[in-house]
């Protein structure tokens, strides 16, 4: 059960970092979208989007192998809507990093998506 | 870019399409990688992975969740993150079905309550307004030069995010990979 928390971890904090980065990504994508830039702007906006985009993808490809070994002894029952913990930390990210507006409906989703985890190592 | 009208038909048409492929290939991509897994000896060596995905179960399964990506993607150009994550959530539950009638998994009451709770979650949390990330077809419409002015219009519909709006771009250029 130890192991497979830690594997679940692993598959959680990936996904995370992950969605993450490819938010980042999109948000700045729709910013030069929007300017019009000149070319040398769009260049540089390019690699690092470029940039965003191979880490988001490095991740994903840990947060899978991390997966794809979690479902060879656990449930998969447990380990799909347990991966849901992410909701969690993306939630709070959100808020943090990327300074969206999280209202309180969202809030009480969290709650209840870390309630159901809870449920599930029952 | 796109007027307004098509956008708008075309929306009615890929949006229960879309949610079928994105529900569906993840929970079946999910499935059929777990049926795979357990037919293999334990990975006692990080490379049995790399062998892992090569096997016909996991590799259909890899094939779906390709699928579900690229469709997730797609889906994700026209329609909200928060629109879609109540869709995740049924993904869930049909994983759930999914390991207890193929997987002969034992389905506790706490784990199906469990499961209901995160549906409920995931519900929640996208059902909240998503003025934070406007892409509807509204959006689609709206010119470059519009743009400015329903950013600022969408700063000032919510008293907590006038704020946050402006600062939004830099910290997301700050915050990771500078």
């Amino acid at each position: 059960m130890t192991r497979a928390w830690l594997l679940l971890s692993v598959v959680v904090g990936c996904t995370v970092l992950s969605d993450l980065l490819t938010s980042l990504e999109m948000k700045r994508h729709g910013e030069i979208h929007d300017l019009s830039p000149s070319g040398i702007q769009r260049a540089i906006h390019a690699m690092a989007q470029k940039k965003y985009l191979i880490l988001a993808i490095v991740f994903m490809a840990f947060s899978f192998f991390a997966f794809i070994t979690l479902v060879q002894t656990a449930d998969l029952s447990f380990a799909v809507p347990a991966s849901a913990l992410s909701i969690v930390f993306e939630t709070i990210l959100a808020r943090l990093v990327l300074k969206e507006r999280v209202d309180t409906r969202r809030w009480w989703g969290v709650c209840f998506v870390a309630i159901g985890v809870g449920l599930l190592s029952q | 870019m796109a007027p307004g009208s098509s956008s708008t038909a075309r929306w009615k048409w890929k949006t229960p399409l879309f949610a079928l492929v994105v529900i569906f290939t993840n929970a079946f991509g999910n499935f059929f990688i777990a049926r795979g897994m357990r037919q293999l000896p334990p990975l006692g060596h990080p490379a049995d992975l790399i062998l892992a995905i090569f096997t016909p179960w996991v590799g259909l399964g890899i094939a779906l969740l390709i699928t579900w990506l690229l469709s997730r993607m797609m889906f994700l150009s026209f329609a909200d993150l928060s629109y879609m994550l109540p869709l995740t959530s049924l993904g869930y539950v049909l994983s759930v079905v999914l390991g207890r009638f193929f997987l002969n998994e034992q389905i506790t009451p706490q784990r199906w309550a469990g499961t209901v709770f995160i549906m409920i979650g995931t519900i929640l949390v996208g059902a909240g307004n998503p003025d934070t990330t406007p892409q509807t077809e509204e959006d689609g419409a709206a010119s470059a030069t519009l743009r400015g002015a329903e950013k600022s219009a969408a700063g000032a519909a919510s008293d907590r995010s006038a704020a946050g709006g402006g600062s939004k771009q830099s910290a997301a250029g700050g915050g990771i990979g500078q």
